[in-house]
C-alpha cells in the first residue's frame, strides 16, 4: 500500500518572498520560460547500485530528462539542450555559477543530487532564479527506488508551483480504454499509466466491452461501463486488489457513472423502457436515489466540486444540451444555448467552468462555459472528438479524438490529445495502442 | 490588465476562425438512392430471421421514430414470433458514430424499445423481448460517410435461443 507514497523527509530552505521569474498561466504562452534542467549527480556507489535495482544507467539524468519532457509538454517552458551547459551538474548543485547560465539564455536553473541511503533513493534539488542569482525552492524526498520516475513528476510539480503559482498536474496518472482490432469488433480494455504516457497496466483482460472509466477522488477506484455477460452495468473496480463488483442491481443498463467529489456515491444514468434518468448510489448503505425524472434522455452526469450541483446532458428541448440542478434533482435549468448540440459535460475542479463537446455543421468542438452558461469558449475543433475530463488544477482538458475512414472504411484510428485551457498547447498523449475515455487522476501525492 | 486583454482578443480572433470554418463547410446533401431523407432502406446489411422476415429497422439521425418501413418489418417479424412462440429475442439497439458515447448508449436503448413496443402492440409477450444497447460500439460498416451512418442507425432482432 505505501509503494505509492512518497515521503517528504526533509525540506531544506524555501525562500516564499522573492517571486522573481513568474510563468502567467492563463495566456496562451508565445515564449515559453527558457530553463536549464541539470542531470542530478550522483556518486558512483550510487549509480553502481540503482542500475543493479532498476538497470538504469545513469538514474540521475533519467530523472532529470522526466522532469524536462514534463516542462517541455506543458507548453509554458523551453528545456535547454544539455551540450550547451558549460557547469558541472554536482557543482552546479552546490553553487551555480550564474554568468555561465547566463550566457546560454537560461532563466531558471533545477540542480539536484541523487543517492542510496539504506537502499532507499534520497533526492535533493534546487530551483535557481539566474537573473536575480538567487535560490528559489529547494528540497529533498526519500522513496523506494521503484518510485524514480514519481520522483520527477514530484519535482515537476513543485518547481511549476513555484513559478506559476498554481499546483501542479504531473504526479498523475491517466485512466483510458485501450483500442485495438478493426472498427465493427473493437476490442477494448481498461488502462492506466502515468500522465506521461510511462507504467503502463492493463486492468481488464478484452474479453468484455468495457467504456468510460473514472477514478475516484482518492484514485485507488474506478467507476466504468462493462458489458460483462452482455449485460451493460456500472461496475466499481479497485485498482489495488483488482477486485471488481457491480454498483447495485438495476433491472436494466446503467451507464454513464461518475463518483461524487467525497467518494460516498455514483451518480450515473439508468435506461428502461427508452428512458434514461439519472441516480445516486451510496456506497456504504446502497441506497438508490432517483434525480431526474424525465421522459427525456437524461446522462452524462457530473458533480460541482463542492457537491452541491449537478451538470447533466438531456434532450429535453428536443435535442442534446447541457442542464444544471440541485444536487437533489431541483432547480432545473439548461445552460447551453449556443448553436448545434452540446454533450458530455464536466465540472471542472476549480469550480468555475464546464467543459464539453459540441456538435455543429458536421464538426465536433472540445469547449468549456461558465456554469451559468456564458462565456462559452471553443478550444478545438475536429471531424470527431468528445469526452474532455481536467486536469486536477483545472488548467488541461485530455479528451480523445477518432479520425475518418477512407472510403474502404480503413484507416481509422482514435488517439487520446490534450490542450490547454487556453486554446494553446494541442499535443497528443503518446499511448501504447488507440485509445479513448480518458479520465485524469487527482494529484497522487500533495 | 493588459496581459488578459491580450489574451482575450487572441481569443475573439481565434473563436471567429472557428466560426467561419464551420460555416465554410456545405452541408452534403446525400444522393444515394439507398437512403430516403437520412434513414437506410437498402438491403445491404440485412439478415433474415426466417424467409421474408428481415432482422432490423433503421432511424433517423438522433431519432427513434419508427418509419413507415420498419413497422411493416416489425409486424412481419411479430407474426413470425407469433407463430414461433418458443423463441425469444433479444432487440440491439445501435447509434452511429456522430454522437457522444453515453449519450448514443441511451439512444440506442430507446430505440431497442422503440421496436419492442410496437412488436408488443402486434402480439409478442414482453417476457420474449430483451434489450441491449450498444450505443455506437457495434457499427456493421466501418465508413465514415452518411451512407454507412445510416446502416449504423439500428435496431436488430436476434433470436436469443
Amino acid at each position: 500500500m505505501n509503494f505509492f507514497r512518497i515521503l517528504i523527509v526533509l525540506l531544506i530552505i524555501q525562500f516564499k518572498a522573492y517571486a522573481l521569474i513568474e510563468v502567467d498561466i492563463t495566456r496562451g504562452n508565445l515564449s515559453p520560460l527558457p530553463i536549464a534542467v541539470s542531470p542530478l549527480s550522483s556518486d558512483k556507489k550510487s549509480v553502481s547500485e540503482f542500475e543493479k535495482i532498476l538497470k538504469i544507467q545513469n538514474i540521475g539524468s533519467e530523472i532529470s530528462i522526466v522532469v524536462e519532457n514534463n516542462l517541455k509538454q506543458s507548453g509554458l517552458f523551453n528545456p535547454l539542450e544539455k551540450d550547451s551547459f558549460l557547469q558541472k551538474p554536482d557543482i552546479a548543485h552546490l553553487k551555480p555559477r550564474f554568468e555561465d547560465w547566463r550566457l546560454i539564455k537560461a532563466q531558471a536553473l533545477i540542480t539536484g543530487k541523487v543517492e542510496i541511503i539504506d537502499e532507499k533513493l534520497r533526492v535533493e534539488f534546487r530551483l535557481w532564479d539566474v537573473l536575480a542569482a538567487k535560490e528559489m525552492l529547494a528540497l529533498a524526498f526519500t522513496t523506494v527506488p521503484s518510485n524514480w520516475r514519481r520522483v520527477g513528476h514530484i519535482i515537476t510539480d513543485k518547481v511549476y508551483e513555484r513559478l506559476t503559482g498554481e499546483k501542479g498536474y504531473f504526479d498523475t496518472r491517466i485512466i483510458y480504454v485501450a483500442e485495438e482490432g478493426p472498427k465493427t469488433k473493437r476490442i477494448k480494455k481498461l488502462a492506466i499509466m502515468d500522465q506521461d504516457g510511462f507504467n503502463l497496466k492493463y486492468l481488464t483482460l478484452g474479453n468484455e466491452l468495457v467504456l468510460t472509466p473514472r477514478f475516484n477522488p482518492t484514485n485507488q477506484m474506478v467507476t466504468y461501463l462493462s458489458y460483462f455477460r452482455n449485460l451493460p452495468r456500472v461496475y466499481l473496480l479497485d485498482i489495488e486488489t483488482g477486485i471488481q463488483e457491480v454498483v447495485g442491481d438495476f433491472p436494466g443498463m446503467t451507464f454513464a457513472p461518475r463518483f461524487s467529489p467525497d467518494g460516498k456515491k455514483i451518480i450515473m444514468s439508468f435506461a428502461s423502457e427508452g428512458n434514461s434518468d439519472i441516480y445516486t448510489m451510496d456506497l456504504e448503505n446502497r441506497i438508490v436515489e432517483r434525480i431526474t425524472n424525465h421522459p427525456s434522455i437524461d446522462t452524462s452526469p457530473s458533480y460541482s466540486p463542492n457537491g452541491q450541483y449537478i451538470c447533466f446532458n438531456s434532450d429535453r428541448s428536443g435535442y442534446q444540451q447541457i442542464y444544471v440542478m440541485r444536487r437533489d434533482g431541483s432547480g432545473v435549468k439548461r445552460i447551453s444555448f449556443g448553436n448545434g448540440l452540446y454533450g458530455t459535460p464536466v465540472w471542472s475542479p476549480r469550480g468555475d467552468l464546464i467543459a464539453f463537446t459540441k456538435l455543429h455543421k458536421g464538426k465536433f468542438y472540445i469547449g468549456v462555459m461558465r456554469t451559468d452558461g456564458s462565456g462559452e469558449r471553443l478550444l478545438t475543433e475536429n471531424f470527431y472528438q468528445e469526452a474532455p475530463s481536467w486536469s486536477p488544477n483545472g488548467r488541461v482538458l485530455v479528451f480523445y479524438r477518432e479520425t475518418k475512414t477512407d472510403e474502404k472504411g480503413e484507416g481509422f484510428s482514435a488517439k487520446l490529445w490534450s490542450i490547454d485551457l487556453t486554446g494553446y498547447n494541442e499535443r497528443q498523449v503518446q499511448t501504447k495502442t488507440d485509445a479513448s475515455d480518458p479520465s485524469w487522476s487527482s494529484l497522487l501525492s500533495n | 490588465m493588459i496581459l488578459s486583454k491580450i489574451f482575450k482578443n487572441t481569443f475573439l480572433v481565434l473563436m471567429a476562425s472557428l466560426i467561419l470554418t464551420a460555416c465554410a463547410t456545405t452541408k452534403k446533401v446525400s444522393t444515394t438512392k439507398q437512403m430516403q431523407g437520412d434513414v437506410y432502406t437498402g438491403t445491404d446489411t440485412i439478415e433474415y430471421l426466417a424467409s421474408g422476415v428481415p432482422d432490423r429497422v433503421f432511424f433517423a439521425t438522433n431519432e427513434s421514430i419508427l418509419t413507415t418501413a420498419s413497422r411493416d418489418t416489425l409486424r412481419k417479424q411479430a407474426s413470425w414470433l407469433r407463430k414461433n412462440s418458443d423463441i425469444s429475442v433479444v432487440l440491439e439497439g445501435h447509434a452511429d458514430e456522430r454522437g457522444t458515447r453515453e449519450y448514443n448508449l441511451a439512444l440506442g436503448e430507446r430505440r431497442a424499445n422503440a421496436a419492442k413496443d410496437y412488436l408488443m402492440t402486434y402480439g409478442v409477450a414482453a417476457n420474449r423481448i430483451s434489450v441491449i444497447s450498444y450505443g455506437k460500439e457495434r457499427p456493421v460498416d466501418s465508413g465514415s460517410n452518411p451512407l454507412a451512418w445510416s446502416k449504423n442507425r439500428r435496431s436488430v432482432t436476434v433470436k436469443a435461443n
